[in-house]
């Protein structure tokens, strides 16, 4: 391969943000006051909180020197599997700081708030078509909160009902969250195998789903990169039992124009506008978690909702089953309105397109690499592929040991040991925005640490040796918690 | 399709690598029923151009400061930011990543994120402060889960002044569970009533906010010992953020727990959201406390470093006996609050809300000159209720004509309360935005009054 991507850079080192500056500096152009100081009761006052004062200049240069300690998508390669960590388009920043909508108040009045309930408005319409779906609320503000707010229309569904089951179907494949937020609405997790192909079969679940289950949680495509093929027999399975199907559609990146998850027997979904609608992910949030559901479950959700009443926009709120509210306001207002432009941006054709070159991208990795790597399941693939470190036992090499080498040759590591029925796993979602030049640097450099695997394992142990800091001592970090300065 | 690299050749000669004919070859596991054949019917795609032009109409049409003097507050507040901290919150180091699993290539968040923690726990007046939440509703609302969690009780009693719609996102995270919630009436004052508590066993919280969604400040510490006496935790929330560069914060009065919004703290209003959940605790319920958490550590050569820790609270590892489902915080809002606290810093925060204090208190003064009753006279910081002469709902719709937002009404949210508005000042309202307000008023009341 040509000259690798990984460097050591310009790092420079800066303290902790109270190492540093000097009382009396401020980094803020304090506002005039024009009103004379009034009288303040003593005893609810004390000296104010203990921050630092610092300068315009040292804040920035604070902040300047820790951002060049991160890799963002913008850096690089980031095949992180399951988080679709594709290109967040810079338009949609632009849009989102527009003084309209970043300044609106949430409680403005219905007629001055128009642009927004509008766009509010025409986004939901646009998930429920992409999900093929009958309605959407945007209020849940992350995945795993769209999540919790499906588990408790599914809920709010079997109480009118009149029968409050008590456990939910969730594979073995499911992300964590699925598990708990099932668990917060009182929901016993039951777990089923996937099949020798890495699927739910509907044997299987027909042998665990009973009329005290309230649904199965599914997430299609699964998290070893795999389309559940019988999603629609277990979806009979489950509604013959008067259960629900949750879909996490985590991952619906791989099937936007391919699949309508409303039309293979899905009552409720959560979207991830961080994820498939190209928003960013900000080092951790602040995502948003649209639920799209079937009209069965439109009378419990989220208010207020947005209503269009003769070319204006109103918020209604008058929806007595409804399950309240997840979020004090509308939800990640910021966050919807990139995924809204993105979605204008790139029209039905180019939505459908991004979902086959992600699939593409994902095969391509999957065929050059697992002569290299092994791979548990060898079919064809979404969004992602999953290899392990079986081949590099026989060297004592794990995982982790080849994901930190991969950053000294300049990329972010797939996501490791997840999912938890491949050992030592090794998930890799390069999404449709990495070019074949890039994905194919990729692949060299993993075939390289494999290679060095072989003939230099330590150069693997040692790894990373590019970053700012080494392998980090967690035990320690976990054993003695040091959480503030 | 500038956001999609591949080339025709890129395509064909990827196909030939996998071996299958064409695009749609690629999705031979789909079941044929399965597939969706047609076109999604979506609005054909925009140009950046054309987009610009439809995204300036939409936001056109939004009424918003400056053009709009909005002395609504309410749980969403109208503060400066400085331009420092908005052009360094656009590093796309920051904003491109994902939550920090590989520590090695993440130190930038990590490190900024302990610094969030730090000056938030400082902030509130408690020992620990997460990572971060989705808002202060909903940190709430996890604050109370915990509580029962640790001391194994059914019943967790809230004022009845908590931000009205903060109280409906507890009552949604709690309907499905075995627990109780109890509301605490309010005095005269404009605080809470807590002398019920006396009458309840088996409580394991009460959460008070303050400043109150009347903008009035509790008594926390005489709270917070009733609450202990009953053994329970006393969970402190708020909505103003900001108010704690002034006051007594809640953890120096008792707090066990403290949950709420920082979206005061250099986050734009966007319509509500997103936000900052803040949430922190005593030390020794720090394994107990829900999210995310960044800790201090070393490397193999003894340098500083950080990671994400506490895990085993987590869903990825406990699953369905994690503490919570969070997997996201809202991270880069609590970067936006930490560089926000580090421009201020110690001094300008102080006389930033002493600031807010002030200019509120002079609107109250102009107020009460104009005839206007105070509805409640316990001390407040940004925000107060103001009682204005019956129909003031018309006034209320002229006002806007002339943008001027004259407060929010409360009748719809607490239904004796007709005729009340909630008011808030900020350092973005001048004496001269005040001034003008007042003038209105009176003359509308004087028109009111010939007619």
């Amino acid at each position: 391969m040509n000259e690798s991507l990984g460097d050591t850079g310009l790092i420079l080192n800066d303290p902790l943000l109270w190492e540093k500056g000097k009382k009396g500096r401020c980094g803020f152009s304090l506002p005039r006051r024009d009103v004379e100081s009034a009288p303040l009761r003593e005893d609810l006052i004390d000296e104010g909180p203990d921050f630092p004062d610092l300068s315009e200049v040292d804040v920035v240069r604070h902040y300047t020197r820790l951002a060049q300690w991160n890799f963002g998508v913008d850096t690089g390669m980031y095949p992180l599997g399951s988080c679709t960590m594709k290109y967040n388009p810079k338009i949609n920043e632009k849009y989102a700081s527009l003084p309209g909508l970043a300044g609106a108040h949430p409680l403005m009045p219905a007629d001055l708030s128009q642009g927004a309930l509008k766009m509010m408005f025409e986004l939901e319409e646009y998930l429920t078509e992409i999900t093929g779906m009958d309605a959407t609320t945007l209020q849940p503000a992350a995945g795993a909160h769209g999540e919790f707010t499906g588990m408790l229309l599914i809920h709010a569904f079997h109480v009118r009902k009149g029968a409050s089951r008590s456990k939910i179907i969730v594979p073995d494949t499911a992300h964590g969250t699925n598990p708990a937020s099932a668990a917060l609405c009182g929901y016993r997790p039951v777990a089923v195998s996937s099949n020798e192909d890495g699927i739910l079969s509907a044997d299987a679940v027909a042998e665990v789903m009973d009329e005290d289950t309230a649904g199965i949680m599914i997430t299609n495509p699964n998290t070893l990169g795999l389309f559940e093929e019988n999603s629609k027999e277990i979806a009979e399975i489950i509604h013959a039992k008067g259960g629900l199907v949750y879909c996490d559609g985590a991952n619906m990146n791989a099937v936007m124009g391919v699949v309508k998850m409303g039309a293979i027997g899905v009552d409720v979904m959560q979207l991830n506008l961080h994820k498939t609608f190209s928003t960013p992910h900000g080092g951790g949030g602040p995502g948003s978690g649209p639920v799209c559901i079937k009209k069965h479950l439109e009378p419990f959700l989220p208010v207020p909702r947005v209503v269009r009443d003769n070319g204006t926009y109103v918020l209604a709120e008058d929806y007595p089953e409804s399950i309240g509210k997840v979020q004090a306001f509308h939800g990640a207002f910021g966050v919807m309105i990139k995924a809204y432009s993105y979605i204008r941006r790139m029209g039905p054709k180019n939505l459908n397109k991004a979902s086959q070159l992600a699939v593409l991208n994902a095969n391509y990795i999957k065929e050059r690499l697992k002569g290299t790597l092994h791979l548990p399941y060898d079919r064809p693939c979404m969004h992602e592929c999953v290899f392990s470190d079986k081949h590099q036992a026989a060297q004592k090499i794990a995982t982790m040991d080849m994901a930190k080498r991969l950053m000294d040759y300049g990329f972010h590591p797939p996501t490791v040991y997840f999912p938890l029925v491949v050992h030592g796993a090794i998930m890799v979602e390069p999404t449709e925005t990495e070019s074949k030049e890039d994905i194919d640097q990729f692949i060299d450099a993993f075939k390289a640490i494999v290679n060095e695997a072989k003939e230099d394992p330590d150069l693997l142990r040692d790894a990373p040796r590019s970053c700012k800091v080494r392998r980090l001592d967690e035990t320690t970090a976990a054993r003695k918690p040091c959480l503030a300065g | 399709m500038l956001y999609l690299p591949h080339t025709r050749e890129d395509i064909a000669s990827m196909l030939e690598t996998i071996g299958v004919d064409d695009l749609d070859g690629l999705f031979s596991t789909v079941p044929e029923d399965c597939r969706f054949t047609g076109d999604l019917n979506l609005p054909e795609a925009l140009t950046e151009w054309e987009l610009n032009d439809h995204m300036k109409a939409l936001s056109d049409s939004m009424a918003t400061f400056p053009a709009y003097k909005v002395f609504m507050g309410a749980g969403s507040y109208e503060h400066f930011i400085p331009a420092s901290v908005s052009y360094l919150l656009s590093r796309s180091e920051f904003v491109t990543s994902y939550t920090p699993y590989q520590p090695e290539m993440s130190q930038g968040t990590l490190q900024a994120i302990y610094e969030y923690q730090t000056l938030a726990a400082r902030l509130m007046g408690v020992d620990v402060a997460t990572a971060s939440h989705y808002d202060g509703a909903a940190a709430l609302a996890e604050a109370l889960l915990m509580a029962a969690r640790i001391t194994k009780r059914r019943k967790v009693v809230i004022s009845s002044l908590i931000h009205p719609l903060y109280r409906r996102v507890v009552q949604t995270y709690f309907e499905p569970t075995e627990y109780e919630v109890v509301q605490l009436p309010y005095l005269k004052s404009g605080t809470t009533d807590f002398a019920a508590l006396d009458d309840m066993d088996d409580l394991a919280a009460v959460g008070i906010q303050s400043p109150n969604f009347f903008g009035c400040i509790e008594d926390l510490q005489a709270i917070g010992e009733k609450t202990h006496d009953k053994e329970a935790l006393f969970i402190a929330s708020f909505t103003e953020a900001l108010a704690y560069g002034l006051l007594k914060n809640p953890g120096s009065q008792g707090a066990d727990i403290v949950a709420g919004e920082g979206q005061s703290l250099g986050i734009p209003r966007s319509f509500g959201g997103p936000g900052l959940g803040m949430l922190g605790s005593r030390k020794k319920f720090m394994r107990s406390l829900p999210g995310r958490l960044v800790g201090l550590t070393k490397d193999l050569d003894g340098k500083r470093g950080f990671v994400l820790t506490l895990a085993t609270r987590e869903q990825h590892i406990r699953r369905e006996k994690a503490t919570s489902n969070i997997c996201t915080n809202n991270s880069l809002c609590a970067l936006a609050a930490a560089m926000y606290m580090a421009s201020v810093g110690g001094t300008g925060i102080r006389e930033l809300a002493r600031l807010n204090y002030d200019k509120a208190e002079y609107l109250k003064a102009e107020l009460k000159k104009a005839g206007c009753i105070i509805s409640f006279d316990s001390p407040t910081f940004n925000e107060f209720v103001v009682e204005f002469p019956s129909g003031f709902e018309a006034t209320h719709r002229r006002l806007l004509e002339k943008k001027i937002v004259a407060g929010l009404c409360l009748a719809p949210y607490y239904s004796e309360l007709a005729n009340h508005y909630l008011l808030c000042v900020t350092e973005t309202i001048t004496k001269e935005d005040m001034d003008t307000l007042v003038s209105c008023l009176r003359s509308c009341f004087q028109k009111s009054k010939q007619a």
